[in-house]
């Protein structure tokens, strides 16, 4: 059988929603990091698919999907700092204890 | 490509040119006594920079077409200019404090790369300059919410932000990403004659514009915005809530008319929805906060809400009204801002009972931020009325009287707890409120000067919103 372009959308649709549904399911900061990525990494799957099925003249979309990676590194390291920094003041990365400003 | 053409650019690489500046200065003078000259150095050069942008600047694009500058996005770069610049008045005395005063240099620095994603955000021919811009401007944010390193609420406000962000730009990808393979390009300009109603291209720019919404926290994406904005630093919650805000804004309006004109029959219902549903939630909210910068940012929910509606309709004038209502918003919750940071870094406190009888012990202060609150609500003679008469003149020229209606009822409702403030400065006995004189350093005074004059000067100065319209889209 030949892997269409479809096969990798699905594969990427069910990365996307898995993703979101990570985002609001885990309670650990840095699984919350990990589903945002998994969603980050099936928009580049989306990309370079679209790229090389339909429109294989331009590399548009793989340059997306290049520049997509270095941002995405960017914010883990950001995201990483900012997690490790409410490590320190509340000793705790579980979403349930970071309520402090809920009234 | 010939080297001419990076001046077109010439704003971004003057942004540069200051940004480099004062990473240098930060690097050598930091730590030493030099350091009480950094700040007026970093608000000097940054002002000249913001001057430099009055003058005129070139048009054209620039590497192909990917960064396009018009003097309408040249407008809106002097006013996220203004902004920051504000904020970089107000910030001083909080960043002088324990705590952060050994990282001082580093708040400018990092502003200052976010408004570089500002700019490009604003003057992106494509898409992924777009995305690169968006991401420019909310990765540092996030450092700027969680820059109070030993309090805990500061770092919770930078990591809800940054997740949220992250969160809303990878929606946003997804959809680009199915934009792009619907359409085959990137660039706004061969985009715009290929966006039909097909189904990939919908689904694409609803993901789109679900994740820009965040950005500019519209209602049903908005659950960041109060606790972000209460966490983080004040200066930081004025930036948010104003320049950040804004560029979402201008992005939207850009997009929405430049590449998605073609459907526009199809997001203009979902955007009434948004609208109303943003104006309404946001005012309903706003009405049982207790403390000062949150409900500031349920104020800024719905002033996003009066925004969209200029931004629905897409006549010039729409358009003309909503970079006015942008810019009398800045002077006016800049203003409002620049009183928060001056009680809360005297007396430590954000809560609205610290306002009681504001008027007696600082009158100057609670004059401020009642004009600011005033031209918030709409009052005449200040900026506020007339940038909201233009907005709803313009929905109501295309005959969409029953939004205005639902528009006109919360400016009512509005009124109703922007009062409040004004209740407990003015008339409520001074208990329980900040009674001490307040002092302020001078650069604070300043700001507050000249976002009171902004505030009285936009809606007197007519020409104001004439040089807007005859900007052009």
């Amino acid at each position: 059988m030949m892997i269409s372009m479809e096969h990798y959308l699905i594969v990427s649709s069910i990365m996307f929603f898995v993703g979101i549904y990570g985002f609001i399911a885990r309670k650990n900061l840095l699984a919350v990091l990990i589903s945002i990525e998994l969603i980050l990494n099936s928009v580049e799957i989306n990309f370079s698919v679209f790229n090389r099925y339909l429109y294989p003249e331009h590399m548009e979309g793989l340059f997306f999907s290049l520049f997509g990676i270095a941002i995405s590194a960017a914010e883990t390291a950001v995201a990483i700092a900012i997690i490790i920094n409410v490590y320190r003041l509340a000793n705790n990365i579980d979403v349930r204890h970071i309520d402090k400003m809920k009234h | 490509m010939d080297l001419g053409n990076f001046l077109v650019m010439r704003q971004e690489l003057g942004l540069l040119a200051v940004f480099v500046i004062l990473l240098l200065l930060d690097l050598f003078v930091s730590e030493t006594r030099a350091m009480k000259w950094f700040r007026p150095a970093a608000i000097f050069l940054f002002a000249l920079h913001t001057a430099a942008g009055f003058f005129h600047v070139p048009e054209g694009t620039a590497f192909g077409g990917m960064y396009v500058t018009t003097p309408l996005a040249v407008l809106m770069k002097n006013i996220l200019n203004l902004g920051l610049l504000v904020v970089f008045m107000q910030a001083g005395e909080w960043l002088r404090q324990q705590g952060t005063a050994i990282r001082e240099g580093e708040y400018y620095i990092i502003a200052l790369a976010t408004l570089l994603g500002m700019y490009l955000m604003v003057s992106a021919g494509n898409f992924m300059l777009l995305y690169i811009g968006i991401e420019m401007a909310s990765l540092p944010t996030a450092c700027l919410a969680a820059y109070n390193k030993y309090k805990e609420k500061s770092a919770e406000a930078g990591a809800k932000y940054i997740l949220m962000s992250t969160l809303s730009s990878g929606i946003m990808m997804f959809g680009l990403s199915y934009l792009y393979g619907a359409m085959g390009t990137m660039y706004f300009a061969d985009m715009q004659p290929l966006v039909t109603a097909d189904f990939m291209t919908v689904l694409g720019f609803v993901f789109f514009f679900a994740g820009l919404a965040f950005k500019i926290s519209l209602v049903p994406f908005h659950m960041w915005a109060p606790d972000v904005y209460e966490g983080a630093p004040t200066a930081t919650t004025a930036y948010l809530s104003v320049v950040s805000k804004a560029a979402g804004c201008f992005v939207l309006l850009l997009t929405l008319h430049h590449v998605f004109g073609g459907i526009g029959r199809i997001w203009y219902y979902m955007l009434w929805a948004i609208t109303v549903a943003t104006i309404v939630v946001g005012n309903l909210f706003a009405i049982r906060q207790r403390d000062i910068k949150r409900f500031f940012a349920y104020s800024s929910i719905s002033q996003a809400g009066y925004i969209m509606l200029g931004v629905l309709h897409g006549t010039p004038e729409g358009l003309s009204a909503v970079v006015y209502y942008v810019l009398v918003y800045l002077f006016a919750n800049m203003a409002a801002f620049g009183v928060i940071a001056s009680v809360e870094n005297n007396s430590g406190r954000t809560d609205l009972d610290a306002y009681n009888g504001l008027y007696k012990s600082n009158p100057k202060l609670a004059l401020v931020m009642m004009l600011a609150v005033f031209s918030l609500a709409g009052i005449p003679p200040l900026g506020g009325f007339f940038s909201k008469f233009f907005i709803f003149a313009a929905a109501a020229a295309k005959g969409d009287y029953v939004l205005v209606f639902i528009a006109l009822v919360n400016t009512v409702v509005s009124l109703y707890y922007y009062l409040r403030i004004i209740k407990a400065m003015f008339i409520d006995a001074p208990e329980g409120g900040v009674t001490e004189r307040l002092r302020t350093d001078g650069y604070n005074k300043a700001s507050l000067v000249f976002c009171t004059v902004g505030v009285l000067a936009a809606g007197i100065v007519s020409n104001l919103y004439g040089y807007i319209a005859g900007i052009g889209f």
